[in-house]
């Protein structure tokens, strides 16, 4: 009886742990994905925490399979996805060190992140060199496909060279009588490359139009005061700005209370980010731009629906532009990875795999299609929509009119030519 | 309008700055702590005149309480986390290296950053309305925000207060004597801890002062006392450390250079402040009112 009992036990711990292996074995191990984006600093409330309720959402609803189709599949071709996000803030040193900690010690499969125009830069010899394919969400700088071949970088939003000729012909179609502009960017890489971009596009699409002062301020420096009397003594048609985050909002509070914008239209080519959360302390009139088509600018689709209400139910607010970033950027990812998948018969594919199919990729998005067709197959473009601003009294809530958007062939260099040396032609194959 | 516009810039800015140092120098001159916690005093002080603001401004009282309410709020928060700070960390480093402080102070305010995420979380304070409800006037062509004047009023409060505190009273005729040598000081009676308790508290509300009238005319985020303890130890390292009218020198000299870059060549902004500093440094290497100090063996 004894031995009929442990015979049992013995056959019945022996199913069990077939099941167990055979549930291990089908289970497909999770795939990590670093997250870095700005938890402190001066950028955390405009682009941070946006983004970081934006990845948290969406790898939820990836891993339950919530997306509207095509990215209804639970996580990446069935796999969960396992995020890690850290804090993007610091020096280029610190952003490559905590790069390297997320691969080598975390053992991230993917990385997706990265604010800072600087960040990105600093991190792509090393994605190159660790060999992860790392695909940068928000960072705008041209210069980063335009200089350099990359195998395992990746950016499925467009650069800042499509804002710059988006809001120069935007300026150029509404306002005919334009005689003069301003600019004042930050004194980096960012403002630097879209303070040129959008010279050299003006130069081209309204060569009439004089240029009268540019002002390159440290970043952050919280203190516009000088700035702004030397444009209000100016006193150009359009003042142009690609200040972000708490830059912006300084800016923008201590131009209105100086009356800059009474004497200056202001043309703030990221403005979109501020508009849900600084509505009411935006100048009407302000045109604005969101880094494609964005936010408070995008149109509707299903994608657009299910994010916009998903975020709402969630956070209590309106997604920018960031945040939109980070969706494009997953969904590029989980287009890739499953295309990759498909090609393996449902098998995981390698990092070699996911590249191959993401470059020159066409896929989706909640902000309209996004092609892989810059950089070899690895530099995003998409339509880019342009605003002006109005604080809606009667609905208490911002909004945008006088919506352009502009097909992304129409503001981005054909595949075979750098930005700088397009705008400096003429911006020769534009289709508009 | 230029010249115009770089006097009454170049006094903004300039006040500003000496709002912001001229607690640094008080600290430094009578303790010889280079207090880099400074930082996290203003922001502190920013934090908290914001939160204080937001909350006076929901109700519709007059607005000349709002900027009371701010001044009060930081000056509170200045003076708990400086009693804190001194007499929980400072006190046991007096006797101890300079650099070995500053290190300390450093690390104070590194821990008073991740405190503010933890109280105020990551998401920015905008609360602009004192800003606002002060108005603009025009001089001649220039449209100026008031609130920019009262602070060049408000400096200049500081500066004639810091003068007769320390010049006729008591009080400032022990701190002379504690800043000329601490020893002798004390040899003479003076209490000393009591004197570097009422320093450093008196420092550290100065500082806290400082973010709170900044706090209505930015957008009030993480990392904003980085970026002021870098222009303000270059502020009374012109004017030397120790001095408060040389504060006020340096602070006039970095808002008017800055000023002047800023209208005639704005490419130069970013280095004129370093590069004033630099050629100060280098002609007078303890700044323009410091002095050359013996070492005691």
């Amino acid at each position: 009886m004894t031995f009929l009992r442990q015979t049992s036990y013995a056959c019945a711990a022996a199913l069990l742990a077939c099941t167990a292996t055979s549930a291990i074995a089908q289970s497909p191990a999770p795939v990590k994905i670093g997250i870095p984006v700005f938890l402190s600093g001066p950028a955390v409330g405009a682009f941070g925490e946006p983004s970081r309720n934006a990845a948290e959402l969406i790898v939820r609803a990836m891993n339950a399979g919530e997306l509207p189709a095509p990215y209804n599949q639970k996580g990446l071709a069935g796999a969960p996805i396992e995020p890690k996000i850290i804090d993007e803030a610091g020096n280029t040193a610190t952003v490559v060190t905590e790069f390297k900690n997320l691969v080598q010690r975390d053992k991230v499969d993917v990385v997706v992140g990265y604010v800072s125009s600087a960040g990105c830069l600093a991190a792509a010899p090393v994605a190159e060199e660790l060999q992860v394919l790392t695909i940068f969400y928000a960072c705008g700088a041209s210069r980063l496909f335009d200089d350099n071949d990359y195998k395992y970088v990746f950016r499925a939003s467009s650069s800042q060279t499509s804002d710059a000729v988006a809001t120069a012909r935007y300026i150029t179609t509404k306002f005919p009588d334009l005689k003069s502009y301003s600019g004042i960017n930050q004194n980096y890489s960012w403002g630097q490359d879209n303070w040129r971009d959008f010279k050299l596009a003006m130069s081209v699409v309204n060569p009439k139009v004089t240029m009268d002062k540019e002002l390159m301020p440290k970043l952050f420096a919280g203190e516009f005061g000088a700035e702004i009397s030397v444009l209000l003594a100016a006193g150009s048609s359009i003042v142009h700005s690609s200040f972000f985050g708490g830059d912006l909002e300084t800016f923008v509070l201590q131009a209105s209370a100086r009356g800059l914008p009474q004497r200056s239209r202001l043309l703030l080519t990221v403005g979109e980010q501020i508009l849900a959360r600084q509505g009411k302390n935006v100048p009407d009139g302000t045109i604005i731009g969101g880094r494609g088509r964005h936010g408070m600018l995008a149109s509707a689709n299903p994608l657009n629906k299910w994010f916009l209400d998903a975020y709402v139910k969630e956070y209590k607010s309106i997604p920018n532009f960031p945040a939109y970033h980070m969706l494009s950027s997953m969904l590029g990812l989980k287009a890739a990875w499953e295309k990759a998948a498909a090609a393996k018969g449902g098998a995981r594919p390698t990092t070699d795999d996911v590249i191959k199919a993401f470059t020159g990729l066409q896929f989706e998005t909640a902000s309209g299609p996004v092609k892989m067709a810059l950089g070899k197959g690895h530099q995003g473009i998409e339509e880019v929509a342009v605003g002006t601003y109005r604080y809606n009294k009667a609905k208490n809530q911002p909004e945008l009119y006088d919506l352009i958007t502009y097909p992304a062939e129409c503001v981005n260099p054909p595949a075979d030519m750098k930005s700088e040396e397009w705008l400096k032609k003429g911006m020769p194959g534009a289709k508009c | 309008m230029t010249a115009l516009a770089i006097l009454i810039d170049g006094l903004v800015y300039a006040a500003w700055l000496f709002i912001v140092a001229i607690g640094l120098t008080l600290i430094f001159g009578v303790m010889k702590v280079l207090n880099v916690a400074h930082g996290g005093l203003y922001a502190f002080g920013a934090y908290s005149a914001a939160t204080a603001i937001g909350l006076y401004f929901n109700h519709d009282w007059p607005a000349a309480g709002g900027f009371l309410a701010m001044v009060l709020a930081a000056l509170a928060v200045g003076a708990i986390i400086g009693l804190v700070l001194e007499r929980a960390l400072l006190q046991r480093f007096y006797d101890k290296d300079e650099i070995l402080t500053a290190l300390v102070t450093y690390a104070a305010f590194l821990i008073l950053e991740d405190l503010l995420l933890l109280i105020w979380g990551p998401q920015g304070l905008f609360v602009p309305q004192p800003y606002r409800a002060a108005g603009i006037i025009n001089i001649g062509l220039l449209p100026v925000s008031v609130y920019d004047l009262m602070l060049i009023a408000l400096a200049g409060l500081l500066a004639v207060g810091a003068w007769y505190a320390i010049r006729r009273t008591r009080f400032g005729r022990m701190l002379m004597a504690i800043l000329y040598d601490r020893e002798t000081a004390a040899a003479f009676g003076v209490n000393v801890t009591r004197v570097y308790v009422a320093t450093f508290l008196i420092g550290s509300m100065l500082g806290a002062l400082g973010g709170a009238v900044t706090a209505p005319r930015i957008s009030v985020s993480a990392g904003i006392g980085v970026e002021v303890i870098v222009i303000a130890f270059a502020v009374i390292a012109i004017g030397g450390m120790s001095s408060i009218g040389g504060a006020l020198v340096g602070a006039l000299i970095v808002g008017f250079a800055r000023t002047i870059a800023v209208h005639f060549a704005p490419s130069l902004d970013l280095f004129v402040v370093y590069g004033v500093m630099t050629i100060v440094l280098v002609l007078r290497p303890y700044g323009l009112f410091g002095a050359a100090v013996a070492r005691k063996v």
